[in-house]
């Protein structure tokens, strides 16, 4: 990712202004400093689009972003209120957003470094709380804008700058630890299915309580280089053969799931969430107050 | 209805809700919980928080009152989570407040530099503890002075005030959400684990004694507003809250006045970070607090903020008792630093102590501001330990040149 735009942009870069998502999009910012063939786009695209497909107007959404390429996926491309914070705190920040502003859309667009990796345990507590937030962890396994050291979501045996000879540990099951930890909704794709995506992140904005959607994106740049994928489509190419439905995974034993991506609805419930019951015990409180 | 800054009253009723909550006009409090009160009276309807010796208490009492004032008040997971909340709350227009002391304050550095990038009105009352580390948390210490200063990494300012009394840690933490407002910048309302552990006695402010510092709004229609572009002298630009369909863009980057980032440019950053700076800068005499007594024919003088300015003025009566022309001047705004007030003194007296509860943080900023002609000492006290009158009056009366006396050490 390039943080200066001292280029011109190419004529044609944001040319079709005609296009329906286009207005959801801040003209002056583009075009988008995103390598060539990164993931980010997509999501970008799929976020639009589900905002569209909900005609939520632009002006009840607060953005709040992290620091890394993916929050920069709306921040400062997708025109609303938005909060571009500090690495990781993404939800701390949100969560002061919305306990203050309930009537607006809060929702957190982050990567799998900033929001699994230094913010991990702010993602633990939100879930917990399952407090009424939508968050996009945008997942391409590494550090992408330091470069493609190694995050908490990298495969194990994955080449990374951090990790030359290869990745000793784990990945984190991002998504899996929220729905354990109490979330309301919580899906994974990957930008191979932009369709189910784009439906997916339209289900979380809407769904109330604590909705979070493990996107896995292509970084063909700084993780690409380390392990050789090099383009974008080196990457669909690998989510197409690899994911696997969760109503299929679900047959199937932990051994044959190794490297596969297991794709769709994880946990969906209906519980209460956080920021309706504290007001509530406001007007009980209030209630006997006097 | 948008409007330009400017102290204003709380409506009568709001002031009447909180004072019946509160309950006695006159009451026997903890400086901790006088800081609670202070936040309610100014309005505060946020609070983030996370347990910690000796701040715990202003978590306590807001916890209890907030429900019935209808604010909000929300236990994070950590103190960066807190910052991180108290920042996303005054953006979603609230005036929101953390408490905290020496290990939760480091946590929040990063984030403290967050709020004066973005502009962001915010109150951390820092109970200070001794350290570093875990240190002694039960006692207290003034070992945050410069780290109030300069915690965070860049170049920025902020505004910390001292209260040394119960009733202050009221009018302080009152005062420090109007200036929040007023600066567009996070306020440290400095107290220590003595101050905020002992009792006296509070007088809730009268109705008309509140002033109230209302944010900031944009006059201009949304596709002209800049939201980090100064309009007048203050240097500090309208504020269009969350929700209020301006569209506001928020960044730690460096910023255009658009709030868009610009990450490369000099020029601009350059002129960010001087407005951000100049806001406070600018103002210094307006943000200088100090209290002075004794100084008008002072030959000596102790500079003194925080606790120790009581066991400070009492020296300087005995020593006055005594016919010595010793003076008093007690910092209660320390930053900005009161740079006037300190450097008249220090053209006046031929010796200056400063007492202080660390191994030496303020004397150092004295030291630059005084003539040769003036002597500066520290005299620290650490542990926890509150220096006992007569080893300020002691250091008043020691001409430096002369051997030091026993027990105490000059730095
Ligand atoms: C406190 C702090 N530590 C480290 C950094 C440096 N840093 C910037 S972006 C980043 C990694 C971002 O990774 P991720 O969140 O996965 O986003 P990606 O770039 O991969 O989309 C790091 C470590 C920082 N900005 N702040
Ligand atoms: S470094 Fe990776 S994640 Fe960042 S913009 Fe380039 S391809 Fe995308
Ligand atoms: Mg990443």
């Amino acid at each position: 990712m390039k943080l200066s735009q001292t280029e011109t942009p190419p004529e044609d870069c944001c040319e079709d202004s005609n296009h329906r998502l286009h207005k959801y999009l801040r003209q002056e910012t583009l075009p988008t400093t995103f390598c060539v063939g990164c993931g980010c786009g997509t999501v970008l695209g799929a976020f639009a689009q589900a905002v569209d497909e909900l005609s939520l107007p632009p002006e009840e959404i607060v953005m709040v972003t992290g620091i890394g390429c993916s929050s920069w996926i709306p921040s400062p491309y997708f025109k609303a209120d938005t909060l571009h914070t500090t690495h990781g705190r993404a939800l701390a920040f949100a969560t002061g957003v919305k306990v203050m502003l309930p009537r607006m859309k809060v929702i957190v667009i982050a990567g799998d470094g900033d929001i699994a990796g230094i913010g991990g345990n702010h993602l633990i507590h939100a879930a917990r709380r399952n407090i009424d937030l939508t968050v996009f962890m945008v997942n391409n396994w590494n550090y992408g804008m330091t470069g493609g050291q190694m995050s908490p979501t990298t495969p194990q045996g994955a080449l990374t700058t951090t990790s030359p000879y290869h990745n000793v540990e784990p990945p984190l099951k991002a998504a899996e630890l929220v729905a354990a930890a109490g979330a309301n909704y919580v899906s994974r794709w990957t930008t191979y299915h932009v369709f189910p995506l784009a439906e997916a992140m339209q289900y979380a904005i809407s769904k109330k309580g604590f909705s979070f959607v493990e996107i896995i994106a292509q970084c063909p740049v700084s993780y690409g280089k380390m392990v050789n994928m090099r383009s974008g489509s080196d990457f669909l190419n690998l989510y197409r053969d690899t994911s696997i439905r969760i109503e299929q995974a679900r047959e199937l034993s932990e051994e044959e799931l190794v490297d596969k991506i297991v794709v769709g609805k994880l946990v969906e419930r209906d519980a209460e969430e956080y920021v309706t019951k504290l007001y509530q015990v406001n007007s009980e409180q209030s209630a006997h107050k006097e | 209805m948008p409007g330009p800054a400017g102290v204003v009253q709380m409506d009568k009723a709001s002031y009447e809700q909180i004072c019946r909550i509160l309950g006695e006009k006159r009451s026997f409090l903890q400086g901790d919980v006088a800081c609670a009160y202070g936040a309610l009276l100014a309005g505060c309807d946020f609070f983030a928080g996370y347990p910690i010796t000796p701040a715990t208490e202003t978590a306590e009492t807001l916890a209890r009152l907030m429900p019935r004032l209808g604010g909000a008040f929300v236990q994070m997971e950590d103190e960066i989570a807190s910052i991180a909340a108290v920042i996303g709350a005054s953006w979603a227009g609230s005036r929101s407040l953390t408490a905290t002391s020496g290990p939760g304050f480091s946590l929040m550095q990063e984030n403290i530099g967050y709020a004066c990038m973005s502009e962001t009105p915010c109150v951390i009352v820092n109970v200070q503890r001794s350290g570093p580390s875990t240190g002694q948390p039960t006692e207290p210490a003034q070992g945050d002075m410069m780290q109030t200063r300069w915690g965070s990494h860049g170049d920025y300012e902020i505004i910390a005030l001292a209260p040394n009394s119960v009733q202050e840690c009221l009018d302080m933490t009152l005062l420090a959400f109007n200036l929040a407002e007023e600066y567009r910048n996070p306020v440290v309302v400095l107290t220590d684990g003595e101050v905020g552990h002992m009792r006296e006695k509070v007088i809730l402010p009268e109705y008309d004694e509140i002033a109230f510092t209302a944010r900031r709004q944009p006059t201009v229609a949304p596709a002209d507003y800049l939201p980090f572009q100064s309009v007048d002298e203050s240097l500090v630009p309208p504020m269009a809250t969350f929700g209020t369909a301006y569209r506001t863009y928020v960044t730690g980057l460096t910023h255009k006045e658009s709030g868009l980032p610009t990450t490369d440019d000099a020029v601009a950053h350059t002129r960010l970070i001087t407005r951000l700076v100049e806001k406070i800068t600018r103002h210094r005499v307006e943000l200088t607090r100090v209290e002075e007594q004794f100084l008008d024919d002072a030959e000596v003088a102790v500079i003194v903020y925080g606790i120790t300015s009581r066991v400070a003025l009492n020296a300087v009566r005995t020593l006055r008792q005594q016919g010595v022309k010793a003076g008093y001047l007690r910092l209660i705004g320390i930053w900005p630093f009161p740079e006037e007030k300190v450097r008249q003194l220090g053209e006046r007296v031929s010796r200056i102590i400063v007492p202080e509860m660390n191994l030496g943080q303020l004397v150092h900023r004295i030291r630059e501001l005084v003539p040769d002609s003036c002597q500066v000492s520290a005299l620290p006290s650490i542990g926890g330990r509150v220096h006992l009158p007569a080893e300020i009056s002691s250091a008043l009366m020691t001409d430096r040149k002369s051997p030091e006396p026993e027990g105490q050490h000059h730095v």
